[in-house]
C-alpha cells in the first residue's frame, strides 16, 4: 500500500475551528497586552470615577455616578478589544505576508469572517466580564434586562469586530490603522455618552450627539442594566443591529473579493 | 487522461504591466516539471495564480480537471505550495504551526505522515522552537513541510533549496523523488539548474512573462550542439577580439573567463593557438558538455541568477 495517499475524507468544519482556535491562541499568547492591560485601564477608570470623583458628581437622578459610568466602561472594554483583535491580527498577517497561509487553503470567506469575528468577540467579552467583575467592588447595579444586556454586548462586539476587519483591509500602514482607533473610535465613544448622559448637554450638542452611532450602542447597553436611557431601547437596539449588519456586509464584500488580500 | 495541471491562455498584469502573457502549458500526472526563467520572468506570478494567492485576469487553470476559480475548495486541497518568500507566523512553534496548517485543509489528524515529514526534513530537534528563533534554512524546511502536510496531489515548490545546506538539499530531493514515485506530481522552480536537469522530465522556460521553451529536458539540452570550452585568462579582457566571434564567445567573471562554443570536428588545440596568437595569456582550460545553463543563456540572454550573459 502506498503511504502517500490523499485523505479521502475532509472534515468540513475543521478549517473554521482551526482558524478560530488559532486566533484565540494568538491573543492568549500575549494576554498581558490583550487582556490584562485593558482590564487594568478600565479598573483605573472605575477607581477614579467610582471611588473618588464619582462621589462629587451626579448626572442621573436615582443613580450614583459610579452606577451610571460602569455600563459605559464595560462596553468600552468590549468594543475596543473586539476592534483591536480583528484589526491587529488581520493587519499583521497582511503586513508580514503570512496571510498567504490562509489564501492557499480551502477556507471560505464566511469561515474566514466568522472565525476572526468569534475570536474577537471572545476577547471583547472576556475583558467586559472582567471589568464587570471588578465593578462590583465600586457599585451595585440593578440589572433590569440581563438577557438584553448580553445581546447588546454581543451585538456591539460583533459590530466592532467587523469594523476591525474593514480597518485592517483599508489601512496600508500601522500608523493608518491606529488612526481608526485614535481618531474615530475613541472620540466617538467619549462623545457618545460613556461619562455623561447627553440630556445634560446644551440643545445643539444634544441634537448633534444623535448623529453619533456610538451613542445608541452605549445608551442601549446602559438601559438594559439601569432601565433608563436617553432614547427608547428599541431605537438603540435597532440602530446597533442595522450598523452591525451594514458593517458585516461591507466586510464580507471586501473579504469575498479578496480586497488587498489577493494580488 | 486528466492533466495534473492544465493552464490555458493565462494572463496577469500589475498596474498595466504584463507579468504573465498568454501562458498555456500542461503537466501530466506523475511528472516532475521544471518552470525556469530569470527573476521577473513571471514564474512566481504563475504559481500564485495556480495556488489562489493571485487573481487571474484572463485564462483558465485546471487542477486534475477542476477549475481553479469555480471549484476552488477542491483545487486548494489538491495543491500544496511552498512559496519563494519565507513567511511564518511568529506566534507559534513549528509543531503548532504544522497542526494549524493541516487543520486549515480540513485534514483529519495523521500523526504518521506528520512525523515522517518532520523526520525527512530534519525538523525533529526544532519542533518546539518558536519561528523567530529559526535560521533561514530551517524556516525553508518548515515551509516545505507545511506545503506537504495535507498530502497534496500536485506539489509546487518555488525555490525550495535556496539557503538550504548541501546535505539537506540532497535529502529534500530524495524525498521529492520518493513521493513522486508514490504518484505526486511536482512543479518546481529553482536557480540551481543542475538540480532541474537531474530532477525534471520536462522543463518550461519563461522570460518577460512568456513561455519561450517547453520540452523534455534531454531535447532542451540537445538544442545547444557542440562542446564548450571554458578558458580562464591570466588577465581579464574588456572585450572579445573580433577574430574569435565565430566561436560564439561570452565573457564571464568580470572578463576573467572566456566561454567558447566548438563546432563538431573543431579541435580545442587549434582554438587555443588562435587565442594565444592574439596575445591573450591562458591560465587554465576546461571543456564542458552543454548544460541547461547554456540553454538558458542561449534562450534568455541571462544567467539564471539574473546576471547578464557576458558576450559582446
Amino acid at each position: 500500500m502506498k503511504r502517500f495517499r490523499q485523505p479521502e475524507k475532509f472534515v468540513a468544519w475543521l478549517p473554521f475551528a482551526t482558524l478560530l482556535q488559532k486566533e484565540v491562541r494568538r491573543f492568549l499568547r500575549v494576554s498581558f497586552q490583550t487582556l490584562l492591560a485593558p482590564i487594568v485601564t478600565a479598573s483605573l477608570y472605575l477607581f477614579v470615577f467610582g471611588a473618588t470623583l464619582g462621589e462629587r458628581i451626579s448626572v442621573m437622578e436615582g443613580f450614583s455616578y459610579a452606577q451610571f459610568v460602569i455600563p459605559g466602561l464595560i462596553l468600552m472594554g468590549v468594543i475596543t478589544n473586539s476592534f483591536a483583535n480583528t484589526s491587529s491580527s488581520l493587519f499583521i498577517s497582511r503586513y508580514l505576508g503570512n496571510i498567504v497561509d490562509l489564501l492557499v487553503t480551502p477556507i471560505s470567506a464566511p469561515q474566514f469572517i466568522f472565525a476572526y469575528t468569534l475570536a474577537a468577540m471572545l476577547r471583547g467579552l472576556l475583558v467586559g466580564s472582567a471589568v464587570l467583575g471588578i465593578s462590583t467592588f465600586f457599585a451595585e447595579l440593578p440589572w433590569v434586562h440581563p438577557f438584553a444586556t448580553l445581546v447588546m454586548a454581543a451585538l456591539a462586539s460583533f459590530l466592532f469586530a467587523q469594523f476591525g476587519l474593514i480597518a485592517a483591509l483599508h489601512a496600508n500602514t500601522m500608523d493608518a490603522l491606529s488612526m481608526f482607533n485614535n481618531f474615530l473610535i475613541v472620540p466617538l465613544i467619549y462623545l457618545g455618552g460613556v461619562f455623561y448622559p447627553i440630556s445634560i448637554l446644551p440643545p445643539f450638542w444634544e441634537r448633534l450627539s444623535h448623529f453619533n452611532p456610538m451613542f445608541y450602542i452605549i445608551d442601549g447597553f446602559r438601559q438594559t442594566i439601569l432601565g433608563v436611557g436617553d432614547v427608547p431601547l428599541i431605537v438603540s437596539f435597532s440602530a446597533t443591529f442595522a450598523m452591525a449588519l451594514a458593517l458585516f456586509c461591507w466586510a464580507a464584500l471586501l473579504i469575498g473579493r479578496g480586497y488587498k488580500l489577493r494580488l | 487522461m486528466i492533466s495534473a495541471l492544465h493552464i490555458e491562455h493565462l494572463h496577469k498584469s500589475f498596474a498595466g504591466t504584463p507579468a504573465v502573457r498568454d501562458l498555456s502549458l500542461t503537466v501530466s500526472p506523475g511528472e516532475i516539471f521544471g518552470l525556469l526563467g530569470p527573476n521577473g520572468a513571471g514564474k512566481s506570478t504563475t504559481i500564485n495564480m495556480i495556488s489562489g494567492v493571485c487573481r487571474i485576469d484572463s485564462g483558465t487553470v485546471r487542477v486534475f480537471g477542476h477549475d481553479n476559480c469555480t471549484e476552488r475548495c477542491i483545487t486548494r486541497r489538491l495543491v500544496g505550495v511552498m512559496h519563494q518568500e519565507i513567511v511564518t507566523d511568529n506566534f507559534f512553534t513549528i509543531d503548532r504551526a504544522l497542526r494549524i496548517h493541516a487543520g486549515y485543509y480540513g485534514v483529519p489528524r495523521d500523526n504518521s505522515w506528520r512525523e515522517l515529514l518532520i523526520d525527512q526534513l530534519g525538523l525533529g530537534p526544532h519542533l518546539h522552537k518558536s519561528m523567530n528563533s529559526l535560521s533561514g534554512g530551517l524556516k525553508r524546511r518548515f515551509m516545505v513541510a507545511k506545503a506537504m502536510i495535507h498530502k497534496p496531489r500536485l506539489l509546487i515548490l518555488d525555490e525550495p533549496t535556496a539557503g538550504v545546506d548541501v546535505e539537506l538539499r540532497r535529502n529534500l530531493w530524495d524525498f521529492v523523488r520518493e513521493i513522486n514515485r508514490d504518484g505526486v506530481t511536482v512543479l518546481l522552480t529553482t536557480h540551481y539548474l543542475e538540480e532541474a536537469e537531474q530532477m525534471c522530465g520536462r522543463i518550461a522556460i519563461m522570460n518577460h512573462g512568456e513561455l519561450i521553451a517547453l520540452e523534455e529536458t534531454s531535447r532542451l539540452l540537445a538544442r545547444i550542439e557542440g562542446r564548450h570550452l571554458q578558458v580562464t585568462l591570466e588577465h581579464p579582457l574588456q572585450e572579445v577580439p573580433a577574430e574569435l566571434h565565430d566561436l560564439q564567445p561570452a565573457l564571464r567573471e568580470s572578463g576573467q573567463m572566456l566561454h567558447l562554443v566548438l563546432e563538431a570536428g573543431q579541435g580545442a588545440g587549434a582554438v587555443l593557438r588562435r587565442i594565444t596568437d592574439l596575445g591573450i595569456e591562458v591560465g587554465d582550460v576546461e571543456t564542458l558538455r552543454p548544460g541547461l545553463e547554456e540553454v538558458f543563456l542561449h534562450l534568455t540572454g541571462k544567467r539564471p541568477d539574473n546576471g547578464q550573459a557576458g558576450g559582446k
